[in-house]
């Protein structure tokens, strides 16, 4: 075998990275998952699919997304910064995609899969609904059936994306199992998809689930990390000195950090949801997890010492999730990509600060990541580069903000 | 011969099929479980199946789901099913008793130690729902503790794939009749006395069939044909309707089972 010295090139033949990953499932679901990925291998080395792929991601997504320089922003954290510190802070705009956040790049990818199989219906989880909306669009654009399983806890605080969801034309099927949120909605979609594995596609919203969901997530998202790193150097003439992304399952990080691995002077952070603190309750899995077994894949899971899992909690729906993709897992084990926390309140603090410097709502997701990359800035020279995913904007968001700083809407 | 081996073929000699009969370790409570094994034993069981609760059970239906619930929320912890495993063992020596979960209660604080202790306690096997032949290292300590890893076929298991499922397998064959969750739908009776004969033609192992049985009619149906029948759902909801006061129907339900298995015998 023809080994060369690349981080890109996982996961092994089993879906494996490292101890990480792999095809953890019923054997009803076996035969459908070794069917995806003989499906995805034929579609990677078809022509026709990458092209029809690259025509919806321009025409209907809206891509390429800007690459934007945060001068506001920039300058307002320099202000606080010691004297000649404060990094440049720039934003992969993937909030400005269709739908809203970067979830629609996926989904494109994954009905056109579906349509391969020769599948009929589609059905998804979603926690904070962009997954879901994102589903329930593609679905409407090729005109498929669509169940979206979402927690009843996620469906109270993010009614503005279960309209759009019915507006669709998806069913929207609340999950009350559980603490009712995005682990709850991803085993009913489980066992929806067990029962109905003849005729219906799991799309799965985030790099995780059994391979080869999370190699063909992250495949699918990459393009913000491939548009992101050919604008950079078009713009600065070099790369980015530092990467930051939020994670819940972590397909926007992924998406943006794979095209950069092998960049060995380009540092990564990802930044977890610390919830109300990493000592109370939150949903940072590798900062307070243990390796395990849950939804498909070995991955580190927010557990107890029998295997439980335990309740996760942030104030971003698309945060609140027990575990994390299993390629995250394995780049943090061999020290590739730094991995840090923010609290509720620190994310809405940096979600006030963006809409205050840039005139840009971000949703809470992002949020996490700007409160990171505002601690990073004050650190760093000011000639270095800050990147950071703006994954999803903040109109679904803004009921919740304004509940947790007191506004009556 | 183990304890699995020697119940098949205890009831391979009676000429009939084998009672499989699963309830939740820890439902309703930790402390009234093995009350309700023992009822399954006086009704007639020959192989208990003892799931292990999970917070996330997600090839479970509503039934086993709550059941689950309700053996968390009283406070089950791995120490105790396996307490539950002890003292079952210690009343009943020759009773086959396999522990049915998913992976993450089931390699936990690791494979090996789990295994071990699983073993310790008196367990004959395991049935891991998440874990299939493709990941089955993970689960190589149990089999080098001696105890039986039971795989499951299912209607979606093609002829293509069906060796790698009986690769490795030990115990028994568990054919899931149904593509989909616990306790929901029957399969068509044919359709089981099809994949049934592809399974026989394909290992000595003894098959066992199950999902979706709940009357002694269905479970002589399928005992003609399979050298087992699982019912679990069924019992969960006795459980989880009487409570503490389960036993006794539980016992009365199981009497009705054994009895059809055992008539079905003649007209085999």
């Amino acid at each position: 075998m023809n080994v060369t010295n690349t981080l890109r090139a996982q996961p092994d033949d089993r879906g494996h990275f490292g101890q990480f990953g792999g095809r953890f499932v019923a054997e009803t679901l076996m035969p459908l998952v070794l069917d995806l990925e003989r499906e995805y291998r034929a579609a990677q080395a078809d022509p026709a699919f990458q092209a029809q792929f690259d025509d919806l991601l321009e025409h209907y997504v809206g891509r390429p997304s800007p690459l934007y320089y945060a001068e506001r922003l920039t300058d307002a954290l320099r202000e606080s910064a010691p004297e000649g510190m404060g990094a440049e802070i720039w934003f992969k705009r993937d909030e400005l995609n269709h739908t809203g956040a970067h979830k629609i790049n996926n989904c494109i990818g994954q009905i056109l899969l579906a349509m391969r199989m020769g599948k009929t219906r589609i059905i998804a989880e979603t926690g904070a609904g962009q997954h879901g909306v994102a589903t329930a669009t593609v679905c409407a654009r090729f005109g498929l059936p669509c169940v979206i399983y979402m927690g009843a806890t996620d469906v109270a605080r993010q009614q503005p994306n279960v309209f759009r969801m019915k507006l669709l034309g998806a069913e929207v099927v609340p999950v009350t199992s559980g603490a009712a949120t995005l682990k709850d909605a991803m085993n009913e979609g489980l066992r929806d998809w067990v029962a109905n594995v003849h005729d219906t596609f799991y799309i799965i919203g985030t790099a995780a689930g059994p391979h080869p969901y999370p190699e063909l997530v992250r495949d699918f998202q990459s393009v913000i990390g491939k548009e992101a790193r050919a604008q950079m150097l078009a713009r600065t003439g070099k790369l980015p000195d530092l990467l930051v992304a939020a994670i819940g399952g972590g397909s926007n990080a992924i998406g943006l950090f794979h095209p950069f691995l092998d960049d060995a002077d380009v540092a990564m952070l990802g930044v977890e949801a610390a919830g109300e603190g990493l000592d109370k309750r939150h949903a940072a899995s590798l900062a307070g997890g243990e390796p395990g077994i849950l939804h498909g894949n070995r991955t580190y899971l927010l557990q107890d010492g029998d295997g439980q899992i335990t309740e996760a909690h942030s104030i971003s729906a698309g945060l609140d999730y027990p575990g994390i993709g299993p390629e995250h897992a394995w780049l943090r084990d061999i020290g590739r990509v730094e991995y840090t926390s923010v609290t509720d309140t620190e994310a809405l603090d940096a979600f006030q600060l963006l809409c205050r410097t840039e005139g840009i709502i971000p949703a809470l997701e992002p949020s996490h990541a700007i409160a990171a990359v505002a601690k990073a800035a004050r650190d760093m020279p000011r000639n270095k580069v800050i990147l950071a995913n703006l994954c999803g904007r903040g109109d679904k968001d803004i009921f919740t903000v304004a509940d947790a700083l007191g506004f009556e809407l | 011969m183990t304890r699995l081996t020697a119940a098949f073929a205890g009831t391979r000699a009676e000429g009939r099929a084998a009672l499989v009969t699963f309830v939740t370790a820890g439902d309703p409570t930790p402390a009234a479980t093995n009350a309700v094994l023992d009822a399954l034993v006086e009704g007639g069981a020959d192989v208990i199946e003892l799931g292990m609760p999970f917070t996330d059970p997600m090839a479970d239906g509503p039934a086993i789901q709550a059941a689950n619930l309700r053996s968390l929320g009283a406070g089950t912890r791995t120490a105790d099913v396996l307490a539950i495993v002890r003292a079952f063992r210690a009343k009943h020596p020759d009773v086959p008793l396999v522990l049915m979960g998913y992976a993450n209660t089931m390699t936990r604080p690791d494979p090996a130690r789990f295994a071990a202790m699983a073993d310790e306690a008196g367990a004959d096997g395991i049935i891991c729902v998440d874990i299939p032949p493709e990941e089955a290292d993970t689960l190589a300590p149990f089999a080098a503790h001696g105890l039986d890893v039971i795989r499951l076929a299912t209607p979606t298991t093609d002829a293509r794939r069906l060796p790698a499922v009986l690769n490795g397998a030990s115990g028994f064959v568990y054919y899931v009749s149904v593509a989909g969750i616990t306790g929901l739908q029957q399969a068509a009776q044919a359709s089981i006395d099809t994949a049934v004969a592809q399974l026989k033609a394909a290992t000595d192992l003894p098959i066992v069939v199950g999902f979706g049985v709940r009357t002694p009619e269905q479970a002589a149906a399928i005992g003609r044909v399979a050298d087992g029948v699982v019912v679990g759902s069924a019992i969960v909801d006795l459980v989880g309707q009487h409570g503490a006061a389960a036993p006794e129907p539980v016992r009365t339900y199981i009497l009705s089972l054994s009895a059809a298995l055992a008539a079905a015998k003649e007209v085999a």
